[in-house]
C-alpha cells in the first residue's frame, strides 16, 4: 500500500511527538511507531528536565550550557549547548502550560532539584536545576505530548516498523514500513521524514533500555549510506538494579543518596571531591568499576559483575514517597527491599547513546563532515547527534534535547514542506524490504536469532563496556562481524503474516548488529580516553589528536571512518575535574 | 527451578488453542523473562507485547493465574512456589484477541479520546508558568500514574454485560484533568462523564483497584467524578 504525506515522523517518543505537534500545525503529518501510543521509552525517564528557571536558587542558562560542555568532556558543539540551555527554559514553561504536572514549591512554582554535573557559577557547587514530576518526569512528558497530538489531530500508524528509508542522491523521498497486524509492507511517500526512534542500549547485556530500543532509525539510515556520528560514546548509568539493569534515577543522589562500597566508604570522596555522588555519570561508573576491580564490591571477588550499594536510608519516608515513589516501588518489586531502610544493590547499566544520526541545529541530517545536508531528512532525540552531549551526557539533558530539538525539527519541517515537492518514488521502491521479508519466510531452516542476540549482548558488555582496550575491541569487531554473517542464515520460526513478532525481533537484531559493529569499530579507532569512552591503554584525553567528532559509514559490511570538527567557540578545553 | 507456562493461545488462522512450555527460571525472574526465554529458544511464534520490562510502559498486561498483572512486574516467586508449578497465561478480557496474548488496544485508546484527555485552558499565562499549590497538585497525583495498560478494563465486571460503559481506564484519565486546578474543561467533558455509560456506569466492584499495577485507587477516582458531577448540578440548580 502506498501513502502520501507532507511529513512522516518515525517514532512516537518525546522528540517525535513534539516534532509531530509542530509540523502538523502547517503540514499534513503522520507518525509511524512500532509501539502503541505512550509505550515509548521517553516514558521511562525518571529524574527530571534541566532548565535554569532559578525557581529555588539563582541559576543561569550560561551555567547550564557550560556544565553541558564540561560534562561532555569538551566534545559538545558549544553553540548547540548554548541554544539547548536557553531554549530549555522556554520548553519547560511550554510543557507546563500544556498541562505537565510538575512538582511544586511551597510558593506554587515548578520545583527543582540537584542532578549530576549541574552546578552554579561554572562548577562551584551543585545547583537545583532539574524540574521534575516525582520520579516519572518522562512519563508525564510523553503523556502530555501525546495528549497535545490528539488535540492537534495528528494521524498515527500504530505498530508499524520502519524497514527502509528512500534516499535518492541527497534527497529523502519517504520510508518503507511493515504493518505488524497484517504483515503488509507499506510505502510512505513524503516531502520530509524525521527519525526519532530513540536509543539502542539493547546491544548490551545489562541495560536500562526497553526491549524496543533497537536503533531502527540509525541502522536503516546507515544501511543507506548515511554516516553515524560519535558512535564510540555510549553512556553507562552508574545506578542500575543489580543483575536487571533497571534504572534507579540519579535524583536519588540528587536528593542526598550516597554510594558505598563493602567497607561502608563513601568512595566518591576519592574520585570527585567537590561534587561527590553528583559527579557526571561516566566518572561515577568508572569509579564503581575501579572499586569492583579492587575487590571493594560487596562480594569482593574483583569481578566486574560485582556490585556496590546506593544508600537512601537517611532520606526519610516522606522524601521517598513524594519525590522518589517509583524507584521505591521498583526496589520492593524486583529486590524485595524497602530503600527507606535497606540500601539498594546497584551496578552500572548501559543507558544512553551520545552518538547517532548527525544533524544540524534544525534536525537536518548531515551527509559528511563539511556540513552538507540530506534534503528532507531529519532526526531528533536520542537517535540523533547534534551534538549537545559530546562524550558524556549530563542527567536531565536527554529530555531537554528531545523537547528542544524535536520542536526545532518540527518547525523546520513545517517551513520546508511548503516549498518542497513530493519527489518521484519508483514503483518498486519497497522491493529490497519485500525481499528481506520473503527470505525470512522462505521456509528454509536456519538458526534462531535468540542465541546470536545473547552472544552480541555479552561481547558488547564485556569488551565494549566501561573500560576498553585494543585487544578487546579487536575481538569485539571480529565477533560482531561473525554474528552479522550468521544473521543472514536466520529464518522466522513463525510462518504467518499477521502479528508476526518473530520477524520483528529478527529485523531488530539486524539493526543492533549493524550498530554494534559501528560502535566497536569507532571505539577501536579512538586511541584516547574522553567522557564515556575510557581506554585502559590510552588513559588520557588527547586534544591534539582527538578533539574531533567521528563519523562512521557502513559500507559493504565494513566500516569507513571519517571526522567532523567540534564547535569550541565559547570555552577552551580544560582538564575535567569535579 | 522449573515451571510450566500454560498459555492460552490464538491465531487468526487456527483459532484458539493451548500450549504448555517448560522453562528453567530463577524465582526472582520476571514472568516476562520466562516468556522471552520461550520465544527466543523454544517457539518463535509465541506472541505477546512487551517493551520497558519494568512496569512503566503498559505493554505486557495479561491475566496471570487468573488475575490481571504486568508480566514484567510479576516475579516467578509471586505466582509459582513449588518445582514444576503451572503458571497460566491468558490475554486480557473485554478486548478482541489478535494473536496469543496480544489484544486489540484500539478500543482502549478510542475510549481514552472520548474524555478529551488534554489540558483545556485558553487563558493567557503571565510569568512563564501557571502557579499551582502543592495541595492542588496533590489532588490529582494518583491518576497521573496511569500507564494505560488496560488491566482495569479487563477486570471490570460491568463491562461483562454492558460494553457501552466507557470503563475505568478512561475515567481515571478524566479524573486526572477534572481535578487539575489548571483545567477549564469540566463542562466539555460532562456529556460523556454524566451519562449512564460514563461515571454512572461504575457499580463500585473495586476489581479495577485491586488489579491496577500502578496501585491507583481507580474506584475512588470514579467516585470523586460522580461527586464532582453532583456538585456541578447543585451549583447550577
Amino acid at each position: 500500500m502506498v501513502h502520501e504525506y507532507e511529513a512522516i515522523i518515525v517514532g512516537a517518543g518525546g522528540a517525535g511527538l513534539y516534532a509531530a505537534m509542530e509540523a502538523s500545525a502547517r503540514a499534513r503529518t503522520a507518525v509511524i511507531s512500532k509501539l502503541y501510543p505512550m509505550r515509548s521509552h521517553t516514558g521511562a525517564a525518571q529524574g527530571g528536565i534541566g532548565a535554569a528557571l532559578g525557581n529555588v536558587e539563582e541559576d543561569r542558562p550560561e551555567w547550564h550550557a557550560f556544565d553541558t560542555v564540561k560534562g561532555g568532556d569538551y566534545l559538545v558543539d558549544q553553540s548547540a549547548a548554548i541554544l539547548l540551555a536557553e531554549d530549555a527554559v522556554r520548553a519547560v514553561y511550554d510543557l507546563e502550560n500544556r498541562g505537565l504536572p510538575f512538582n511544586r514549591t511551597p510558593q506554587g512554582r515548578i520545583d527543582q532539584r540537584r542532578f549530576g554535573g549541574h552546578t552554579r557559577n561554572f562548577g562551584e557547587a551543585p545547583v537545583r536545576r532539574s524540574c521534575y514530576a516525582a520520579d516519572r518526569t518522562g512519563h508525564m512528558i510523553l503523556q502530555t505530548l501525546y495528549q497535545q497530538c490528539i488535540k492537534s489531530g495528528v494521524e498515527f500508524f500504530d505498530e508499524f516498523h520502519v524497514l527502509d528509508v528512500l534516499i535518492e542522491g541527497r534527497k529523502c523521498r519517504g520510508v518503507v514500513a511493515l504493518e505488524l497486524a497484517t504483515g503488509e509492507v507499506h510505502t510512505f511517500k513524503a516531502k520530509a521524514v524525521l527519525f526519532a526512534t530513540g536509543g539502542f542500549g539493547r546491544m548490551f547485556r545489562i541495560t536500562s533500555n526497553a526491549l524496543a530500543n533497537t536503533g531502527d532509525g540509525p541502522a536503516v539510515c546507515a544501511r543507506r549510506g548515511v554516516p553515524l556520528e560519535d558512535m564510540e560514546f555510549f553512556q553507562f548509568h552508574p545506578t542500575g538494579i543489580r543483575g536487571l539493569g533497571i534504572l534507579i534515577t540519579e535524583a536519588a543522589r540528587g536528593e542526598g543518596g550516597i554510594l558505598r562500597n563493602r567497607k561502608g566508604e563513601r568512595f566518591m570522596e576519592r574520585y570527585a571531591p567537590t561534587l561527590l555522588d553528583l559527579a557526571p555519570r561516566d566518572m561515577i561508573s568508572r569509579a564503581i568499576l575501579t572499586e569492583l576491580r579492587s575487590g571493594n564490591g560487596m562480594r569482593g571477588d574483583g569481578r566486574i559483575d560485582d556490585y556496590v550499594l546506593l544508600d537512601t536510608t537517611h532520606l526519610g519516608r516522606e522524601v521517598m514517597e513524594k519525590k522518589l515513589p517509583d524507584i521505591t516501588g521498583f526496589s520492593r518489586t524486583y529486590l524485595g527491599i524497602d530503600p527507606t531502610d535497606t540500601p539498594i544493590p546497584i551496578q552500572p547499566t548501559a543507558h544512553y547513546a551520545m552518538g547517532g544520526i548527525p544533524t544540524d541545529m534544525d534536525g537536518r541530517v548531515l551527509a559528511d563532515g563539511d556540513g552538507s545536508v540530506y534534503e528532507g531528512l531529519y532526526a531528533a532525540g536520542e537517535c540523533a547527534c547534534v551534538s549537545v552531549h559530546g562524550a558524556n551526557r549530563l542527567g536531565t539533558n536527554s529530555l531537554v534535547d528531545l523537547v528542544v530539538f524535536g520542536r526545532r525539527a518540527g518547525r523546520h519541517i513545517a517551513d520546508f514542506v511548503r516549498k518542497a515537492d513530493l519527489g518521484p518514488v519508483p514503483r518498486d521502491a519497497d522491493e529490497p524490504a519485500r525481499a528481506d521479508m520473503a527470505k525470512l519466510l522462505d521456509g528454509a531452516r536456519g538458526p534462531h536469532g535468540g542465541e546470536i542476540a545473547d552472544e552480541m549482548e555479552i561481547v558488547m558488555m564485556e569488551k565494549v563496556g566501561i573500560f576498553r582496550n585494543q585487544a578487546d575491541l579487536d575481538a569485539a569487531v571480529d565477533k560482531v562481524s561473525e554474528l552479522r554473517g550468521r544473521w543472514t542464515e536466520v529464518r522466522a520460526q513463525d510462518g504467518s503474516r499477521r502479528f508476526n513478532r518473530d520477524i520483528l525481533g529478527i529485523l531488530e537484531l539486524r539493526n543492533l548488529l549493524d550498530l554494534s559493529l559501528l560502535t566497536a569499530t569507532a571505539a577501536r579507532q579512538r586511541t584516547e580516553s574522553r567522557g564515556g569512552h575510557a581506554r585502559d591503554d590510552y588513559p588520557e584525553r588527547n586534544d591534539a589528536q582527538w578533539l574531533t567528532h567521528s563519523l562512521a559509514w557502513l559500507q559493504d559490511g565494513r566500516v569507513r571512518m571519517g571526522a567532523k570538527a567540534v564547535d569550541i567557540t565559547q570555552w577552551k578545553p580544560k582538564p575535567r575535574k569535579y | 527451578m522449573r515451571i510450566v507456562l500454560r498459555v492460552r493461545r490464538f491465531s487468526p488462522e487456527e483459532g484458539p488453542f493451548e500450549r504448555e512450555y517448560e522453562v528453567e527460571v530463577e524465582p526472582t525472574d520476571r514472568v516476562l523473562d520466562a516468556l522471552l526465554s520461550v520465544q527466543g529458544r523454544q517457539d518463535g511464534s509465541l506472541s505477546f507485547r512487551r517493551s520497558c520490562g519494568h512496569g512503566v510502559c503498559g505493554s505486557d498486561a495479561m491475566i496471570i493465574n487468573g488475575r490481571e498483572r504486568l508480566a514484567c512486574k510479576t516475579l516467578v516467586r509471586d505466582v509459582a512456589v513449588v518445582e514444576d508449578a503451572v503458571v497460566t497465561l491468558e490475554p486480557l478480557r473485554h478486548a478482541a484477541v489478535q494473536r496469543d496474548l496480544m489484544v486489540d488496544q484500539s478500543e482502549l485508546f478510542a475510549r481514552y479520546r472520548r474524555v478529551k484527555p488534554f489540558l483545556i485552558n485558553d487563558e493567557a499565562v503571565d510569568q512563564g508558568e501557571r502557579v499551582q499549590s502543592v495541595a492542588e497538585r496533590a489532588a490529582f497525583d494518583d491518576a497521573t500514574s496511569c500507564i494505560m495498560c488496560g488491566s482495569c478494563n479487563s477486570s471490570c465486571p460491568v463491562l461483562d454485560g454492558d460494553p457501552g460503559y466507557i470503563g475505568p481506564s478512561a475515567l481515571v484519565q478524566a479524573a486526572r484533568f477534572l481535578f487539575d486546578s489548571r483545567d477549564r474543561g469540566a463542562a466539555d467533558r460532562m456529556p460523556v462523564l454524566d451519562s449512564p455509560g460514563g461515571a454512572w456506569g461504575c457499580e463500585s466492584h473495586f476489581d479495577c483497584t485491586r488489579v491496577c499495577p500502578r496501585e491507583i485507587k481507580v474506584t475512588k477516582n470514579i467516585n470523586a467524578i460522580k461527586r464532582a458531577i453532583e456538585r456541578r448540578k447543585e451549583a447550577h440548580a
